[in-house]
């Protein structure tokens, strides 16, 4: 029997960078904060392949209350979230599970008309990251990339780990296949270089967990007006540390989640809210990844390494 | 380390669905529907009337089933008073404001509680079947000769006890094994709520035939909200509120709407939550937008409204 390999004690792919004196981050015309909304488009499959490290469903075959669900995000929550998005000039960033081009082109053609960002979230939302080989997961990652590019003229530059499921080498993975940035980790409120394994420029983009509609509702049980209140106080604060380096403010959604009728006015609140403010740049991953690289990714890590906080911890 | 090869296969990737039993179709591209009396909204009140015995079998734990050792008084006790005083308190509210619920009924009531069936059969409202009891599950694992036992003995008593044809269906926790629709389908339903996938009604296919999938949403349900959620009464009554406003607007826009309110009398008929469902009743009431419809009635307006499958 081979022995597992040794589990790492740390991600490794950033280096400890106080939040207190950064070099500023200057986002276009002057704004504060950039703000992204992220809907989660996503494709559920009723009888997937049974991940040895997570059941997709907790009951036998048919999981019709789960399996409904996120089908009902597809059938009536996109058509809802989308014309909200409209009202209030907000351009998607999609994390698309990519089967879905092939399942209901309708969605597609609808973000492609109002020039949404579409970035890879995997092929299925019931395809677990868990297990598969470095091969597998390069498969799977490039299938999904080159499904976008089939299906929306341009490869993806982001990546988020379909149901977040993950490997050690996701990241270094995704940078190889040409992606610039990820939504995977959790740790700052600004984008970050990522270190990977073949010396790419790749970048963090901040994708806020604590503001995902199903991590709210699902994992945390809130009230809907309370995650409403939730996603303007941080506004407010990102807003007002803006002042003194640009921020980023993600707000994560799903159809089947913020567009059901009880919880979308309180979503919608938050976004007059938001957009009801000077100085904010309304903007995609993508546009936010690309000034970053461009404008301060070399600043930046020459300040990380000036400070030279290493990780307590090798890697 | 690999998964095996099936995992990086995808056979059911394909326009629509990955399965056969319904129509992928968004809901804004549907014809708009009108309720009778120009009614842009259309309102369903379900009351499940439910029991769950001391001494459950069922290996699959349906939510608000027995949780502790046995013999499990509390929670046994706590379910029972919805159908001793909760249900008679939710009936109170319901004429207050003169609306009128259908009730999905576990057909084991039928033979225990013929007093609370007298009283629900007295107003005349729709009865839809609700398996047997809470300790019936129709999920995976059941077999088909079971299930079918189950189907009919469940429907025939109901049926016999009410006089009324019980055209309409809730499963337990909305769960269906494969053979539910069928099953189903053959035993003389016309629709059943399980699959929360829609606002509207919709085609379900079953190898006996098409019926119809009227969706009972579950997260607005009190006992989702209340229960599962943790959430305070008075936020459920806000997100109920919230939600008929939002439908009512669309419904102006886009043709006509449903919303669907799913209650449980050992939630609701609580004294410290019944003035909440109060709210909720008062502000339905209030509207002259409103159908406030039995679920067969809704089914029959959509259905003259559809051209031939």
């Amino acid at each position: 029997m081979v022995a597992a390999a040794p589990r790492r004690a740390d991600t490794g792919h950033y280096d400890y960078w106080p939040y207190q004196g950064r070099p500023r981050l200057r986002w276009p015309n002057g704004a504060r904060i950039a703000v992204w909304v992220a809907p989660n488009i996503e494709f559920y499959e009723l009888a997937p392949p049974s991940n040895p490290a997570r059941a997709a469903w907790p009951q036998p075959f048919p999981a019709v209350p789960g399996y409904s669900i996120r089908d009902y995000g597809n059938r009536v929550g996109h058509v809802r979230q989308m014309k909200l998005l409209d009202k209030y000039g907000i351009r998607g960033s999609i994390s698309l599970s990519t089967a879905l081009c092939t399942h209901h082109p309708e969605i597609i053609a609808m973000c492609r008309e109002r020039d949404w960002e579409f970035f890879s979230h995997g092929i299925y939302n019931t395809r677990y990251t868990y297990g598969m080989s470095e091969a597998q997961e390069r498969a799977m990652m490039l299938e999904s990339m080159q499904t976008i590019a089939e299906h929306t003229g341009r490869l993806p530059a982001g990546y988020l780990a379909p149901a977040l499921s993950h490997s050690e080498h996701t990241l270094d993975l995704f940078a190889e296949l040409g992606g610039r940035y990820s939504c995977d980790l959790f740790h700052d409120d600004q984008p970050t270089p990522l270190r990977v394994r073949g010396g790419q420029r790749f970048v963090s983009v901040p994708y806020s967990l604590e503001l995902n509609d199903t991590i709210a509702y699902v994992v945390n049980k809130i009230e809907p007006r309370r995650y409403g209140q939730m996603i303007k106080d941080s506004f407010d604060r990102l807003y007002a540390e803006g002042a003194e380096s640009g921020t980023v403010m993600c707000i994560p959604t799903h159809n089947y989640q913020v567009s059901c009728p009880h919880r979308l006015k309180a979503f919608e609140d938050a976004l007059a809210h938001i957009t009801g403010h000077a100085d904010v740049w309304l903007t995609t991953g993508r546009e936010i990844a690309d000034h970053f690289l461009a404008q301060h990714h070399d600043e930046v890590l020459a300040d990380i390494a000036a400070r030279g906080h290493l990780p307590a911890a090798g890697r | 380390m690999a998964l095996d090869a099936a995992h990086l296969e995808y056979p059911q990737r394909r326009y629509g669905m990955d399965h056969e039993r319904y129509a992928w179709s968004m809901l804004t591209d549907r014809p708009r529907i009108s309720w009778p009396g120009g009614k842009p909204l259309a309102v369903w009140l379900n009351v499940s009337v439910q029991h769950f015995p001391m001494n459950p079998s069922a290996a699959l734990k349906l939510p608000g089933s027995m949780t502790m050792p046995y013999p499990d008084l509390r929670h046994f006790t706590l379910r029972d008073y919805g159908n001793r005083v909760g249900i008679y308190r939710l009936l109170r509210a319901f004429d207050q404001f003169g609306l009128r619920p259908s009730f999905a009924v576990n057909a084991e009531l039928v033979q225990r509680y013929p007093a609370l069936l007298d009283a629900l059969l007295a107003r005349g409202d729709e009865l839809l079947g609700h398996s047997w009891s809470m300790d019936t599950p129709h999920a995976g694992g059941l077999g088909l000769e079971a299930e079918q036992a189950l189907v009919q003995r469940s429907l025939q008593l109901l049926r016999e006890r009410s006089g009324q044809a019980v055209r309409g269906w809730l499963s337990p926790g909305k769960l269906q094994s494969p053979n539910t629709p069928e099953l189903l389908k053959a035993a003389g339903i016309e629709y059943f709520c399980d699959w929360v996938n829609d606002e509207l009604p919709y085609r379900f296919h079953t190898a006996n035939g098409d019926l119809w999938n009227l969706p009972l949403a579950t997260e607005i349900e009190d006992r989702f909200v209340v229960m599962d959620n943790l959430h305070a009464e008075s936020s459920w009554a806000d997100q109920v509120i919230d939600a008929f406003e939002l439908l009512l607007a669309e419904a102006g826009e886009q043709g006509g709407r449903l919303l669907s309110l799913s209650l449980h009398p050992w939630v609701m008929g609580q004294p410290h939550r019944i003035v909440h469902l109060e709210r909720v009743l008062a502000h339905i009431a209030a509207s002259d937008r409103v159908w406030l419809a039995a679920p067969g009635q809704i089914v029959d307006a959509f259905a003259a409204q559809q051209v031939a499958a």
